[in-house]
């Protein structure tokens, strides 16, 4: 997906709930989410257009079926590596980054 | 219902315990608390719903309109498993189902995991109501992100509020199209065109099945959602080819239809193929699948109850082929009450009373559903990619072409032998996405059936575990004899 547009319009209602704001950063930059959103569709949300590097040839990758299956929107979360982005519900202050191909042994401190 | 919301809350037993909770899961939980069981229910979602009913108590899509009339019945499910006393575990994952072989009263080893902790707990009958993915639908490029499932889209919106920026292009074929299209055009999204990619020939064989379907319910549904998507939007039918193109994003989609090829612009592609039955935790958990020629899937053998090949496991909803949302409710229910009939709660007599109705409530949904399978059975070059480039397994990275050249000049007969030469199904989505396709291409490589080919043996955990989790599990005497030495 492109840049994901919020319709906050009375088309989907959206903003008629006003879901609290969560602040998080994504490979340094700060931004901002939506209480209830999951990682994937915030970074979605956010315009972010690719969230990993495959580990075979570095191709960048995208969120493709949201639903848990095609574990395309692999992230790194708060360290952790091979994170699911659509099963992971956003928390204020989460750390985001990019997942670049293979978890380097020297990432794996701590 | 008791929410359970730490891994230390879930019991060490159940009489049951349900995998999903889409409207199968939900259906069978709540009937079988009722009946008396003492139920769990668990699913690695945030909340209820399953992806038909996505977000159903917390979407912030507030227009009814939008996400149409079907979609808010989901509240009556979860409303009725809110009224039952079943246990439900969101955010809880199950990567493994096994007989427990220290117990002769409770059959079932489940291990699950809950915000990065593991529990292993026991149950005496287990049913999957895993329910269906999107069926893989490989085409060149279609790993370049701005590349999505239709289902993806309509998760997005279901649980976000957000849709595609931009103009977008729904490809594909199979009645979810319709809907899919509806939906987003209702959210405000910019399609730009449907691409069809529905075989003419199809026709054909679907009209054996045609008088059934002209008495189903999918009718008037489907005749009313296809007139709304074709009035207001840009449909281009009989595309008999589809490729992406772009360099690091997606920047067009070329196609073909009718002998001539052109491209169209678009910032989105949304793909759909129709669904199949999910199989990998049936699969994992030794339950015996069949190759279905109609709905051109595999399905698990399953009995008038849908218990499956191993005793005290029994499949309900989509992942017992696909049915739909309505038909989901109704065999989650059915298989609830043959849980609760082996387990010694009722009666034969007793089930078959109960099940009389809902059996004909479900024989009422299911009917038409062939027609719309033959209708809408993808076309072979996007079950087998032509063109040799096109990548295939996406987590290796392995090409249609790889794998048409191990089956004709290595000989690779098996998907499981051909793990062994190209690595395809094993990466992190466990042949979820190219299995379907490594056994159409060996199948059409060999000139053989996929039936013939079989499908992966897949194994527990089936999904992600973490090392930190499993060294984290209660180690029991067993366990411990087992390895010291």
């Amino acid at each position: 997906m492109s840049e994901t547009r919020t319709d906050r319009d009375a088309k989907t209602g959206r903003g008629a709930h006003s879901a609290a704001t969560l602040s998080f950063s994504f490979d340094g930059r700060r931004l901002i989410g939506r209480d209830g959103d999951t990682v994937a569709a915030s970074l979605l949300a956010n315009g972010v257009t690719v969230c990993r590097e495959t580990p075979v040839s570095g191709a960048p990758r995208a969120p493709y079926c949201l639903m848990g299956v095609c574990f395309e929107c692999l992230v790194v979360i708060d360290g952790v590596g091979n994170r699911q982005g659509c099963m992971v519900p956003l928390r204020d202050g989460m750390t985001i980054e990019t997942q670049h191909g293979r978890r380097q042994p020297e990432e794996t401190q701590g | 219902m008791k929410p359970l919301t730490d891994i230390d809350q879930l019991a060490e037993h159940y009489d049951l315990a349900i995998v999903g909770a889409g409207p199968a899961g939900l259906s069978a939980a709540a009937r079988a608390s009722e009946l008396g069981l003492a139920v769990l229910l668990v699913d690695e979602n945030p909340a209820p719903g399953g992806q038909i009913y996505r977000s159903i108590t917390t979407t912030p899509v507030s227009d009814r309109a939008v996400l149409g009339a079907d979609y808010w019945r989901g509240r009556d499910i979860v409303a009725r498993l809110k009224r039952s006393a079943a246990a439900y575990a969101a955010r809880c994952t199950v990567w493994s189902i096994a007989p427990d072989v220290e117990s002769d009263a409770s059959p079932f080893e489940i291990g699950l995991s809950l915000d990065g902790r593991a529990r292993l707990i026991s149950a005496g009958q287990v049913i999957l109501a895993t329910g269906a993915q999107e069926r893989p639908f490989p085409i060149p490029g279609w790993t370049l992100p701005g590349v999505m499932t239709a289902g993806a889209a309509q998760i997005a919106l279901k649980s976000s509020a957000i849709v595609p920026k931009g103009r977008t292009v729904i490809a594909g074929c199979g009645p979810l199209l319709y809907l899919l299209a509806g939906q987003l055009a209702a959210a405000g999204a910019e399609i730009v065109a449907v691409l069809d990619t529905t075989p003419r020939r199809n026709w054909r064989a679907a009209l054996a099945a045609l008088p059934d379907f002209l008495r189903s319910p999918y009718l008037a549904k489907g005749l009313k959602l296809m007139a709304k998507a074709r009035r207001s939007l840009r449909f281009l039918g009989g595309v008999t080819s589809l490729a992406v193109e772009g360099s690091d994003r997606l920047s067009a989609i070329r196609f073909e239809r009718g002998g001539a090829s052109e491209s169209l612009a678009c910032d989105t592609l949304l793909l759909h193929q129709g669904v199949i039955p999910s199989v990998n935790l049936s699969n994992a958990a030794g339950c015996a699948h069949d190759f279905d020629p109609v709905q051109h899937c595999w399905v698990p053998q399953l009995d008038d109850w849908f218990a499956s090949s191993v005793p005290g496991i029994a499949i309900a909803g989509d992942g017992a082929g696909i049915g739909g949302a309505e038909s989901a409710a109704l065999r989650g229910e059915v298989a609830a009450l043959d849980t609760a009939r082996r387990l010694g709660r009722i009666t034969i007599p007793e089930r078959d009373d109960q099940a009389a109705p809902i059996r004909a409530a479900l024989g009422r949904t299911l009917r038409g559903r062939r027609f719309l399978d033959l209708l809408y059975k993808p076309a072979a070059q996007f079950l087998a990619p032509i063109v040799d480039d096109t990548i295939i397994c996406r987590c290796e990275e392995v090409t249609a072409g790889q794998v048409r050249d191990a089956a004709k000049r290595l000989g690779v007969t098996g998907p499981n032998q051909m793990k062994a030469f190209l690595r395809c199904g094993m990466g992190p989505c466990q042949g979820r996405l190219c299995g379907p396709t490594v056994v159409e291409l060996i199948a059409e490589a060999r000139g053989t059936t996929p039936a013939e080919v079989g499908y992966y043996r897949l194994r527990p955990p089936v999904k992600p575990v973490t090392l930190a989790e499993l060294a984290s599990l209660p180690q029991s005497e067993a366990a411990v004899k087992a390895v010291v030495r």
